[in-house]
């Protein structure tokens, strides 16, 4: 993702222009590619999962998985309890499937990679080609529905790790695949976890094997570019006995007028000692300053402290989407087994987002953290909806949860809905939560040591949020503070 | 049985005979009332306000009283206990005042005015209707009025009407409440005037298996009062009590509502108290809930006008497979209000308590400053407690805060007791009183404050040697 646009560098004079400019920067990433896709038609039933399936070679068992998912799909209705305001979303308007049409077995090196789509991820940086080895990143990049391109899997290959594409996996690791899909969101978990079962298109498949840390920070760049399409990423990641690996997400989305809906499902399985840390950037075309356009990202995360001592980690940076509806969470099932939530989520104009995590205490000894910021400005609504759950035998289970909210304006909104449930005595689970605005003084403050407006805005934020983006891997902290349209020199990490 | 045709029926049969049947307002309120209520049945966890609480067994459960009580007893045993803590509260004060420096010796310490008079008005009802024998209201000042709803609709409709409320009103239980209840208490403040002592309710539960009650409470201008709800230990039997207290509060009175749950074990208490503030208007709810099986308490206020000031202040407490729940809600509307809400639970047994408590501030709010906080013990192993905190805020310049926490008792702290020569038992009973104490002493009102203070060593075990150790 490249910097904010120049709306914010110009200097107005006047403290609430400063405030006015940092809200109304463009989307940077709102461009289109034209690439020739191979579509199937609009609309959803029984034949055009067959035909996603067919198209994409799948075995049996996926196909049945899929049906079984989509019969069960259509007994359920959509959610209504989140904060969130939409009209009704029409299943049937909706393409399913679309891949970039490439040469008839799929390209081999980046070169024979389209170019235009190349020049795509480049405006986006994606550290693509060489840079990817300057940075040192493996990305998988998702163009639509079909993994294009993956570097480093060679590398990776050589310490047993497996880095590729969903479809890739189903093919060449059917087991593996067959033996931990589904297990942790299961195909009828929820509405959209449903949808996502059924259609899903493409995603990424992670699996590390016993003792291997992940010599590199994996990456994957989702990007919705077709029009009316539906994004529906499937994401696995499997860290066996001992093993560790650092997992990002980064997302952008062109401009468009309607709204498209993205339903991703990630699914994270940790054994005995394992550690996932998964974090993401998702800066979907949030609509524009009326509320137009817009992604629908009604996202199902979870990740499974399968194993004792196992330690989950979520991070997240949410400042893209028309509405956001997403509760990455985390099972501690394993004695002492730890998981961590860390967000930020912004909101402006007429976005809304409705984010939190679940957090559910099964095994002894289990910790989880929780650390939550929600920014709201302009006419944004900022929910956290959260549930600490410490079941009868979860002795010594330990949370703490902290969450903080910052207005900017006076038509802006923020709401904190945790849930506690408690049955076990040992536990012992503390939750804050605090509301508060950037203040007139504080501005004035900054601004008489000679520090501007738009600077101090971006400083009281950044300083805001800086717990969360400590947690963040350093590239993507960067992008975070550049995604908040604020520049906070060096001390990041 | 107590399916909702049950409670149809019952409204077909007695709506002709309830009071006000003749002010068509009332029948139509009555008659929505109990539309609603069929047509949304005893809640169930799939609604959100009830996620932690379900009533769908009371489709299925009988209602019956399997031993009556005589209510005078009960009624001269709340007096005397009453008695007992304003005594007390006297001798507390007496020695704190002696003990204190500044008092010159001789002259007699000077008691705070609320240990000065008398015990108060008593206004009693016995399955769900006033009962004047019992009750004792004695002189009030001018312009005071406190009385039975019966009696204030016979005498005064239109001032009721406007009070009453309305059938959408609050959860399923209140509209079974609007649609049934008989009598309730109706106290009238006129502007300015004050009543010293406090003003007793007291509702048994004596033969009938349930009683319905809708208390209402209209304080102009200035006005103050202390108003104590008292639900003692009635018949024994699944008995259920619904209740709905309605406070309005005039611009910059003062209402301090207490109300002392203690209903017998088998009991279903279904509350609901509803305040409305005007500006700078003070209201304070104590609630104390100790008894029944299941106890439910939806207490909302809505700070209506400008600089108004809410305390919701709140201790539970639950032992065997009993379930108490507090759902609460301020609504900020206007600006610069100021709120408190402190809320503990103790829970031993397989008791499962549950708080749920909106803080909500309008667009319009500005310059709110809110804070809520809810802490609850766990003392036994099934024990459940279950907490939803929540903040809704659609203005920017509010300071709100709100904490929750479930824990156990401090380690450290009773290891420190140990030391000092307590014994393990006492050591968790005395730190398990002082964390429920914290409630208590934000009950202004020395004689009240007592009183919850015996209501709530009766509950703990070995409450009386705790006494000693106090």
């Amino acid at each position: 993702m490249n910097a904010p646009t120049p709306a914010a560098a110009t200097s107005p004079a006047r403290r609430g222009d400063a405030i006015g400019a940092f809200l109304e920067q463009d989307y940077a990433a709102g461009f289109e590619t034209t690439l020739d896709t191979d579509t199937v038609p609009k609309g959803l039933s029984e034949d055009i999962i067959r035909l996603i399936s067919a198209r994409k070679g799948e075995p049996d068992w996926l196909l049945d998985w899929r049906l079984e998912a989509y019969r069960h799909w259509l007994t359920m209705t959509p959610p209504a309890w989140a904060a969130v305001q939409f009209p009704p979303v029409d299943f049937q308007d909706i393409v399913y499937y679309s891949a970039p049409k490439s040469k008839k077995d799929g390209p081999k090196s980046l070169d024979e990679v389209d170019p235009e789509l190349l020049r795509t991820f480049e405006k986006l940086g994606v550290p693509l080609h060489e840079r990817a080895r300057l940075a040192g990143v493996a990305v998988d990049a998702v163009f639509d529905s079909v993994s294009v391109a993956t570097t480093f899997k060679k590398e990776l290959g050589e310490h047993g790790v497996i880095f590729c594409s969903f479809s890739e996996a189903v093919k060449e690791h059917p087991e593996l695949v067959r033996q931990y899909l589904g297990t942790v969101v299961p195909p009828g978990d929820n509405f959209y976890a449903a949808l996502n079962s059924a259609v899903f298109s493409d995603g990424s498949f992670v699996f590390i094997p016993k003792g291997v840390k992940c010599p590199m920070e994996l990456s994957t760049y989702f990007r919705i570019n077709a029009r009316d399409t539906g994004q529906f990423e499937r994401t696995l990641i499997i860290a066996e006995e001992g093993a560790s690996v650092s997992y990002l997400e980064g997302c952008t989305a062109p401009m468009r007028d309607e709204n498209q809906l993205h339903a991703a499902v990630v699914e994270l399985i940790a054994l005995d000692d394992a550690k996932i840390k998964y974090s993401t950037v998702q800066n979907w075309y949030p609509g524009d300053k009326d509320g137009k356009g817009g992604i629908y990202n009604f996202v199902t995360k979870r990740g499974d402290c399968r194993g004792a001592r196992s330690h989950i980690s979520w991070t997240q940076v949410e400042t893209g989407s028309a509405i956001t509806w997403k509760y990455p969470s985390v099972i501690l099932r394993g004695d002492d087994s730890v998981g961590d939530f860390h967000s930020v989520a912004l909101t402006n104009n007429l976005q809304q987002a409705d984010t939190g995590t679940k957090m559910i205490h099964m095994g002894r000894n289990t910790r989880s953290t929780i650390l939550s910021k929600g920014i709201s400005a302009g006419r944004g609504s900022n929910t956290f909806r959260g549930l600490v759950k410490v079941t009868p035998k979860a002795e010594g289970a330990r949370n703490y949860t902290q969450c903080d909210s910052l207005l900017i304006g006076d038509r802006c909104a923020a709401h904190t809905f945790p849930t506690i449930e408690v049955r076990h005595p040992t536990a012992h689970v503390e939750h804050e939560a605090t509301t508060s605005r950037i203040g007139e003084d504080q501005l004035f403050y900054a601004m008489q040591r000679g520090i501007s407006a738009e600077d101090a805005v971006s400083m009281i934020v950044n300083g805001f949020c800086r717990e969360v983006f400590k947690e963040l891997p350093m590239e993507f902290a960067v992008e975070a503070q550049k995604l908040l349209g604020v520049s906070l020199e060096g001390s990041v990490g | 049985m107590s399916a909702i045709d049950f409670w149809l029926g019952r409204h077909r049969d007695t709506a002709a005979g309830l009071p006000g049947a003749d002010l068509p307002w009332l029948v139509r309120l009555r008659e929505d009332a109990i539309d609603r209520f069929a047509d949304e049945g005893w809640p169930t966890t799939r609604r959100e306000n009830w996620r932690h609480t379900s009533l769908a067994f009371m489709a299925q459960q009988a209602l019956a009283v399997r031993e009556a009580v005589a209510p005078e007893t009960v009624v001269a045993a709340l007096r005397a206990r009453y008695q007992a803590a304003r005594g007390a509260a006297q001798d507390a004060a007496q020695q704190g005042a002696k003990s204190a420096p500044q008092s010159a010796p001789g002259s007699a310490p000077e008691l705070a005015p609320e240990l000065a008079h008398n015990d108060g008005h008593w206004v009693v009802f016995v399955d769900g209707h006033f009962a004047p024998a019992l009750s004792a209201i004695g002189g009030l000042p001018g312009g005071v009025r406190i009385g039975s709803l019966a009696d204030a609709l016979a005498q005064t409709p239109e001032k009721v009407e406007a009070a009453f409320g309305q059938a959408g009103d609050g959860e399923a239980p209140a509209a079974l409440n609007a649609a049934l209840a008989a009598d309730g208490a109706w106290i009238r403040l006129a502007r300015g005037s004050m009543v010293e002592a406090p003003i007793h309710l007291v509702f048994i539960a004596a033969t009938a298996a349930d009683q319905h009650l809708r208390n209402l409470v209209v304080a102009d201008a200035g006005a103050q009062a202390t108003i104590v709800e008292h639900y003692p230990a009635g018949a024994a039997g699944s008995t259920l009590t619904t209740a709905v207290t309605r406070v309005l509060a005039a611009q910059d009175s003062h209402v301090t509502h207490l109300k002392l749950q203690q209903e017998a074990p088998e009991a279903i208490h279904l509350a609901t108290i509803e305040a409305e503030q005007a500006r700078g208007a003070v209201f304070t709810s104590h609630s104390l809930s100790f008894g029944a099986r299941l106890a439910r308490n939806d207490i909302r206020t809505r700070l209506a006008g400008e600089g108004a000031e809410a305390l919701l202040n709140g201790l539970y407490h639950a032992d065997g497979r009993r379930h108490v729940d507090h759902h609460t809600r301020i609504d900020h509307a206007r600006p610069q209000g100021t709120s408190r809400e402190f809320y503990r639970g103790l829970l031993d047994g397989s008791a499962r308590g549950v708080f749920t408590g909106r803080i909500l501030v309008a667009q319009d709010a500005q310059r709110t400053d809110a804070m809520q906080r809810c802490d609850n013990l766990l003392l036994s192993r099934l024990a459940e407690a279950d907490a939803r905190p929540e903040l809704e805020i659609y203005a920017d310049d509010v300071k709100c805060a709100h904490g929750a926490t479930v824990g156990q008792l401090d380690e450290d702290a009773l290891f420190y007791l140990r030391s000092r020569g307590v014994d393990a038992v006492h050591a968790r009973q005395l730190l398990t009183y002082a964390f429920a104490a914290e409630v208590l002493e934000r009950i202004a009102h020395a004689p009240l404050r007592a009183l919850g203070r015996a209501a709530l060593l009766e509950r703990l075990p070995e409450g009386a040697r705790l006494e000693e150790l106090l």
